[in-house]
C-alpha cells in the first residue's frame, strides 16, 4: 500500500512516501521557515520525487500530537484536507510513538524526551518485540524526575531521544541509575518515514479515521484554560 | 461566459466557515459556526481556543458548504482563504487545510485579505454596487476607513491609532457589566437610554483628520463609573451605553463623512462586525441620505465573518489570474493592498 505521512510537530517538518516496503522519498527541513511555508511545497516535492501521482496515495498519516501546538494543526489541517480532497483515509500517528520506532530492533527500553517547556516532557516507554513496537507507558506530559524514575524502577538498558535530549542531558547524566544512552542525531527527531511504517500498521489493524474525525491531542490544556481551572479549584477550597 | 464557483474559507478569529459563491455575487451556501459561546465564559477570544475549535470543525464546515451548494469539490474553479490580518494559530488551520485541499483538487488557490473580504461583502447583495466607493470597516479588530478605487484597490484613509471600535465596545460592555461580545449587548441596551445623558469626547487626531481614536473614550467611561462608584451614585447603565454608543458613532459618522464630502463620493458603505449596529446603520442611513449619497450596507449575517465574502473578494483575484503559491503563509499584521 501507498502512504503519504507528514511531520510538523516540532522543529523539524517532514514528509515521506511509504509504498509497501519501500520509502520511496523523503523530505525533511530544519531551518528558519515556518512550517506553515515549506510543509506543502514539501510535499508537492516528495511526491514527485516517489514517481507517483497524489492519486495512487491510499492513506494519508500525520503525527496528530504531542508537540507544538501550532505545529500540530498545520500538520493536521494539512492531512486532513489531502484526505479530505482525495477521499482517503487518515492516520493519526501518536507523536511519542513515531520517534521511538527510529531505535527499531534496540535490545531495552525506548524512551523518547521531547521537550514540553514549563518543566515537563512529552515521553512515554517503548519495547520492542522484533521489529514489533510495545507500548510499555503510553505518552504523557510529565516532569523529566517522574519518567526518570520510572526507568529506575524497570532496570533495564535504556536509550534517550528526542529533542528534549539537548534539555535534559545534564539532568539525566545525575539522576539516571541504569544503563542509558543517547540516540545519535540522524536517529533522534520525529521524522515522516518512521510516521508512515506505523500508520501502515495502523491501518492493517484498521486504526484510521475519515478525516473530519481526527483531531490533535495536546496532552496540555490552553494557558486560559488553566489558569480557569486554577481560580475554580481555588474558589472551591 | 463560463460560470465560475469559489469555495471561501474564513478562520481570522472565532468562526469557522466556509461557502461557496457563483460569479463572485451569488451565495450558494455560507455555512457558519461561531465558537461564541466558548469565548464568552472567558471574556473575550482565546488564540488557542479558536485554534483548536477551528481543526475540530473545519473540514464539516466545509464539507456543509458544498453539500448545501450542491456542488462536488471537482466542479470548483477555485479555493480562497483568508490568509490575514487575524490571530495567527486561527488563521494557520484555515491556510493549511485551504492549501492542502486545493492541492488535492487541483484547484488554484486564493489568498484572501480579511478586511477586504468584509469590503467585498458589499458586492453580495447589492449587484449594482461598484468601485469606486468609499467604505467604512468597523469590527472587533478592525476601524479602517478606505477609499474602494477599483476591485483589490484601496487607499487607506484613516485607521484607529488604538482600540478598533468593537474593542471599545467589548471593554466597556465589560465594566458595565454586559459582558462579551460588547457591540450587540451595548446596542441593545443603548435603546433604552438617553443617548444625551452623559457627554463623551469625541476624540479628534490632530493632522489626520480621518483617524480614530477609542481609547480616551473608553477611558472616559471608566472613570465615570469610578466617580459615580465614588459618590455612591447608582449607575444608570442604559444611559451609558447609549451615552457611549452614541459618542462612537458620532466619531465614525463625521469622519466618514468628511471623506465623502472631500472626494466627492457618490457611494458609501459600511463593513465588518460592528456594521450590523443599529445605531451605526440609521446614522449613516441618514448622513448619507442628506448628501444625496448611495448608501450600502450588508444585512447582519454578511457583517460577522463568513466565507461568503472570501469567495466574493477572491472572484475579482481570479478574474485577473492572481493566485497563491503553496508557500502561502498566515500574515496576523497583513496591511489592506499589500500582497505576498
Amino acid at each position: 500500500m501507498n502512504i503519504l505521512a507528514i511531520d510538523a510537530s516540532g522543529l523539524a517538518a517532514s514528509a515521506a512516501v511509504l509504498s509497501d516496503e519501500v520509502i520511496k522519498a523523503e523530505f525533511c527541513v530544519c531551518n528558519k521557515l515556518t512550517h506553515s511555508e515549506t510543509l506543502m511545497p514539501m510535499i508537492d516535492q516528495v511526491i514527485n520525487a516517489s514517481g507517483m501521482s497524489l492519486k495512487e496515495i491510499e492513506a494519508f498519516a500525520v503525527t496528530a500530537g504531542p508537540g507544538s501546538f501550532t505545529g500540530l494543526r498545520i500538520g493536521v489541517a494539512t492531512a486532513k484536507g489531502l484526505s479530505e480532497a482525495m477521499e482517503k483515509p487518515l492516520i493519526g500517528v501518536p507523536t511519542v510513538e513515531s520517534i521511538a520506532q527510529n531505535m527499531a530492533g534496540f535490545d531495552g527500553i525506548v524512551v523518547p524526551l521531547m521537550d514540553a517547556r514549563r518543566g515537563e516532557t512529552y515521553t512515554g516507554i517503548y519495547v520492542f518485540k522484533g521489529d514489533e513496537l510495545e507500548v510499555l507507558r503510553e505518552q504523557c506530559a510529565v516532569p523529566l524526575e517522574e519518567i526518570i524514575n520510572d526507568v529506575n524502577d524497570r532496570g533495564q538498558r535504556v536509550v534517550f531521544l528526542g529533542d528534549g535530549v539537548r534539555v535534559f542531558r545534564e539532568r539525566i547524566d545525575k539522576i539516571c541509575t541504569v544503563p542509558y544512552y543517547y540516540a545519535p542525531a540522524d536517529h533522534r527527531l520525529q521524522r515522516a518515514a518512521g510516521v508512515a511504517i506505523l500508520a501502515q500498521k495502523y491501518y492493517l489493524e484498521g486504526r484510521f479515521t475519515d478525516a473530519a474525525d481526527l483531531v490533535p491531542v495536546y496532552l496540555r490544556k490552553s494557558q486560559a484554560e488553566r489558569e480557569r481551572d486554577n481560580i475554580r479549584a481555588h474558589a472551591d477550597a | 461566459m463560463k460560470d465560475i464557483y469559489i469555495l471561501g474559507i474564513e478562520s481570522s478569529c472565532d468562526e469557522t466557515a466556509a461557502a461557496v459563491v457563483k460569479n463572485g455575487r451569488e451565495v450558494l451556501s455560507n455555512v457558519i459556526l461561531s465558537q461564541i459561546d466558548t469565548h464568552t465564559i472567558y471574556g473575550g477570544v482565546v488564540p488557542e481556543i479558536a485554534s483548536r475549535k477551528h481543526i475540530e470543525s473545519i473540514v464539516q464546515v466545509v464539507r456543509e458548504a458544498l453539500d448545501r451548494a450542491k456542488m462536488q469539490s471537482s466542479e470548483l474553479d477555485a479555493v480562497a482563504v483568508t490568509y490575514g490580518p487575524g490571530l495567527v494559530g486561527p488563521l494557520l488551520v484555515g491556510v493549511s487545510y485551504a492549501k492542502a485541499y486545493a492541492y488535492g483538487c487541483g484547484k488554484p488557490l486564493i489568498g484572501v485579505h480579511h478586511i477586504e473580504g468584509h469590503i467585498a461583502a458589499n458586492y453580495i447583495e447589492h449587484r449594482e454596487l461598484e468601485p469606486p466607493f468609499m467604505c467604512l470597516i468597523v469590527s472587533g479588530g478592525h476601524t479602517h476607513l478606505v477609499n474602494v478605487k477599483d476591485y483589490g484597490e484601496f487607499e487607506i484613509l484613516g485607521r484607529t491609532m488604538d482600540d478598533a471600535a468593537g474593542e471599545a465596545y467589548d471593554k466597556v460592555a465589560r465594566a458595565i457589566g454586559l459582558g462579551y461580545p460588547g457591540g450587540p449587548k451595548i446596542d441593545a441596551v443603548a435603546g433604552e437610554g438617553d443617548p444625551g445623558a452623559i457627554l463623551f469626547p469625541r476624540a479628534h487626531i490632530e493632522g489626520d483628520e480621518y483617524d480614530f481614536s477609542f481609547s480616551g473614550l473608553k477611558s472616559s467611561v471608566l472613570n465615570y463609573l469610578n466617580s459615580c462608584e465614588m459618590r455612591g451614585e447608582k449607575v444608570n447603565t442604559a444611559d451609558v451605553a447609549a451615552s457611549f454608543q452614541e459618542a462612537v458613532v458620532d466619531v465614525l459618522v463625521e469622519n466618514s463623512m468628511k471623506a465623502v464630502d472631500r472626494f466627492k463620493a457618490d457611494r458609501f458603505a459600511i463593513a465588518g462586525g460592528v456594521a450590523s449596529n443599529s445605531a451605526l446603520r440609521s446614522a449613516m442611513e441618514k448622513a448619507c441620505g442628506e448628501r444625496g449619497v448611495g448608501f450600502y450596507k450588508p444585512s447582519p449575517l454578511l457583517c460577522t465573518d463568513n466565507g461568503a465574502m472570501i469567495a466574493c473578494a477572491a472572484y475579482f483575484d481570479h478574474m485577473k489570474g492572481d493566485f497563491a503559491e503553496l508557500t502561502l503563509n498566515a500574515i496576523p499584521n497583513l496591511r489592506l493592498g499589500d500582497r505576498s
